[in-house]
C-alpha cells in the first residue's frame, strides 16, 4: 500500500511528533518502501494460526498483596523538568 | 601482557592472590580510554573517579583478607540504556540527556554486590534502534578493526570497547540482535540469553515482547562468567523465569561429540558474503572433526522474519516511548502553548529521525483499520517462525549459522537507506521473536581484515548448552584471540 502525505500527518498526529514539509516529504517515501515490504506477510495463509505475543510459556504473575517501600517523592521527583514539591507542574492542560 | 589484556576469568585470580591491585588495573584501562577512546569513540561517560573509589575499597577488603564478590576488580562497561544509580542514561537520546536514575537496573544491582567495577557507559543507536551506531544522538562509534567501519549496533559501543580493550566486559541490550550482530562486527563473544533469563528491570524499554540484556567478552568462559552474575529470577521482572542457573563453567569443557549441529539452507542463500560462507564452511567442518553430526535443516519462514520484526518491535516501541512526554522525566520544550503542543514539541525536538520512522510505524500498524492487516498478521506469522524452531529442535541440539550476512559495512554506507539497514538484522532476528539464546563468536577474518562472526542457536534455557558447543569451537582456534591494531598517541588526532 502507498503512504500519502495524509496518511504521515496522521500517524504523526497520533504519534505526537511535529514534521517540517521535508520531513513529511521523506517519511512518505520511507515508510512507503518499509511498508511494502511488510506486505510480504499477505503471501502466507494465516487464517488457522494462533497470534503470539509471547516467546516464552509465561502466564500471569501475582504475589501477596504486602506493603514494600518503592521510591520517595523527592528521588521520584529527581528528573522532573518541573515540580513544586508535591507535584509535577505541567503547562494548562485545560482552557 | 598489558594489564588491560587479560580476560575476566585471568584478572580475577591475579587480584584475589595479590597479584594485580585493582587501583592499578582501572588506572591502567582509564589511561589506555584516554589515548584510544577519542578515536573508537565507545564511551558516552566515563566514570573514572566513581571505578578508582570502587577499586579502593575491593584492595582494602583483599589486603584485611575480607570477603570480596565474585568479579572483585573486574572492569566492565554498560550499554547507555540500561540504569545507574546516580550516573546519567540517556540512551543515547537528546530526550534523556540529563537523566540519572534513582535506582540500580537488577543487573548492575547483582555486578555492584559481585564486586565488579564499572567503567562508564557506551554509546548506542538512540533507544536501541538500529544496526550501526550510527543513530546515536551524540556520537559515532567506529570500529577498531578499521575506523571507516561501523561497529555494529545497537550496542556498538560496548563491542567496540572490549574489542579494543577499552572494558574487560560489557553489557549490551539485545532486541533483533544489538548484542550478536556489533559482536560479530568486532570480534568478540556476544551472548543474547533466552526471553526471561535475564531480568529487565532498569533497562530501558524498546520492544518488550523481545527485549533481553546480553554480554560481551573477549572469550566463551568469560562470557559464562557474565552470564552467571547476571541470569536468574528477580521479582521486579515478571517476565523473568524462575528457572534455576546451572553453573555455566562445570560442563563448558565436554565438548561436542555426538552432538547434531543444524544447518538452516535459509541462512546460507543469496546475499550471504563469500568470506563469510567460506569462514563458516571452515567452523563446519571444524565441528565434524571434533566429532559433532552436521544434519541439513530448513526454517522455512525465515525470509518473513524481518517483516514481522519491524511490526512487532516498532509496534511495542510506539507504546513504550509514549512516556516521554516531558512530564517526569526528561527534556522538555523551552516554549509550548498548552499541554499537548508541549507534548509534541517535547518529542520533536527530543527524538531523533529514526526513533521518529519507528514510532510512527508502530503507530500506523497498531491504528485502527490497519491492526488485523499488520500487528494480527505479523503475530500469527511469528508464530510461524517459532514453530519452525520448534520442529527444528526436536531434530537437532543447536543451529549454526552467519550471525551478519557481511563482515561490516562502512560509515554511511546504509545510514541513508532504513529498510537497508533493517536487513542488517537478518540472521538474528527470528531467535528474539522466538524467544531462544543465540552466541556469536570469532570464526574467521574478510579479505579486508574484519572479523566474522558465527551464531549458535540453541532452546529456551540451554545457554549452557551453548556456551560449551562454543567453546569446544574456540579451544580449537585463535580467531578470538586476535587484537585490533590501535596505535595512537595521548595527543595525536586521527
Amino acid at each position: 500500500m502507498k503512504i500519502g502525505k495524509k496518511d504521515i500527518e496522521y500517524i504523526a498526529h497520533l504519534s505526537r511528533i511535529e514534521l517540517s514539509e521535508t520531513e513529511k516529504e521523506t517519511f512518505v517515501s520511507q515508510l512507503s518502501d518499509i511498508i511494502s515490504y511488510i506486505e510480504k506477510l499477505n503471501r502466507l495463509n494465516t487464517e488457522s494460526v494462533k497470534p503470539m505475543s509471547c516467546a516464552i510459556n509465561a502466564t500471569n504473575v501475582f504475589r501477596e498483596d504486602i506493603l514494600t517501600s518503592s521510591l520517595s517523592l523527592e528521588e521520584a521527583q529527581l528528573n522532573a523538568p518541573a515540580a513544586n514539591g508535591v507535584f509535577f507542574k505541567v503547562p494548562k492542560v485545560i482552557e | 601482557m598489558r594489564l588491560f589484556e587479560y580476560t575476566a576469568l585471568q584478572i580475577k585470580e591475579k587480584i584475589i592472590s595479590g597479584e594485580i591491585l585493582p587501583v592499578d588495573l582501572v588506572k591502567q584501562f582509564i589511561e589506555h580510554i584516554k589515548i584510544i577512546d577519542p578515536h573508537v569513540q565507545a564511551y558516552l561517560n566515563l566514570h573514572e573517579e566513581d571505578a578508582l573509589q570502587k577499586a579502593a575499597q575491593i584492595q582494602k577488603r583483599i589486603e584485611n583478607a575480607e570477603k570480596v564478590g565474585y568479579l572483585a576488580g573486574v572492569p566492565i562497561a554498560i550499554k547507555d540504556n540500561i540504569c545507574t544509580k546516580g550516573l546519567t542514561t540517556t540512551c543515547a537520546s537528546k530526550i534523556l540527556r540529563n537523566f540519572i536514575p534513582p535506582y540500580d537496573a537488577c543487573v548492575v544491582k547483582r555486578l555492584k554486590e559481585e564486586d565488579a567495577i564499572i567503567l562508564g557507559k557506551t554509546n548506542l543507536d538512540e533507544f536501541a534502534m538500529g544496526s550501526s551506531t550510527e543513530n546515536s544522538g551524540y556520537k559515532i562509534t567506529r570500529n577498531p578493526w578499521n575506523l571507516e567501519y561501523v561497529p555494529g549496533g545497537s550496542s556498538g559501543g560496548s563491542a567496540a570497547a572490549v574489542a579494543a580493550n577499552l572494558s574487560i566486559m560489557a553489557l549490551g541490550s539485545d532486541t533483533g540482535g544489538s548484542v550478536r550482530q556489533p559482536a560479530a562486527l568486532c570480534g568478540v563473544v556476544g551472548v543474547k540469553p533466552t526471553y526471561g533469563r535475564v531480568s529487565r528491570f532498569g533497562l530501558i524499554a524498546f520492544g518488550s515482547s523481545l527485549d533481553q540484556i546480553g554480554t560481551f567478552t573477549r572469550d566463551v568462559k568469560d562470557a559464562a562468567v557474565l552470564l552467571q552474575v547476571i541470569a536468574g529470577h528477580d521479582i521486579h521482572d515478571s517476565t523473568s523465569m524462575p528457572v534455576p542457573v546451572p553453573d555455566y563453567l562445570r560442563e563448558i569443557d565436554s565438548g561436542v561429540r555426538g552432538l547434531r549441529i543444524g544447518i538452516p539452507k535459509e541462512y546460507f542463500a543469496a546475499g550471504l558474503n563469500e568470506d563469510v560462507h567460506n569462514a563458516l564452511k571452515d567452523a563446519l567442518r571444524k565441528y565434524e572433526q571434533l566429532g559433532a553430526k552436521v544434519v541439513d535443516i530448513s526454517l522455512p519462514h525465515t525470509e518473513y522474519a524481518v517483516a514481522v520484526y519491524y511490526i512487532v518491535a516498532n509496534a511495542e516501541a510506539s507504546s513504550n516511548l509514549a512516556r516521554y512526554d516531558g512530564v517526569r522525566y526528561g527534556y522538555r520544550t523551552s516554549k509550548s502553548n498548552g499541554i499537548v503542543d508541549m507534548y509534541c514539541r517535547t518529542r520533536s525536538e527530543g527524538f531523533g529521525n529514526e526513533v521518529k520512522r519507528r514510532i510512527m510505524l508502530g503507530n500506523y500498524a497498531l491504528s485502527s483499520g490497519y491492526y488485523d492487516a499488520y500487528y494480527l498478521k505479523a503475530s500469527r506469522v511469528r508464530n510461524l517462525i517459532k514453530g519452525d524452531f520448534d520442529v527444528a529442535f526436536q531434530k537437532v541440539d543447536c543451529i549454526v549459522c552467519p550471525t551478519s550476512p557481511v563482515p561490516g559495512f562502512k560509515i554511511g554506507e546504509r545510514a541513508k537507506n532504513p529498510l537497508e539497514m533493517y536487513l542488517s538484522d537478518i540472521y538474528t532476528i527470528p531467535a528474539n521473536l522466538a524467544g531462544i539464546p543465540g552466541i556469536s563468536l570469532p570464526c574467521g577474518f574478510s579479505k579486508e581484515g574484519l572479523p566474522i562472526g558465527m551464531q549458535i542457536l540453541g532452546r529456551h534455557f540451554e545457554e549452557e548448552k551453548l556456551l560449551q558447543i562454543a567453546y569446544a569451537f574456540e579451544r580449537e582456534t585463535d580467531f578470538h584471540r586476535k587484537k585490533p591494531v590501535l596505535k595512537f598517541s595521548p595527543t595525536q588526532k586521527e
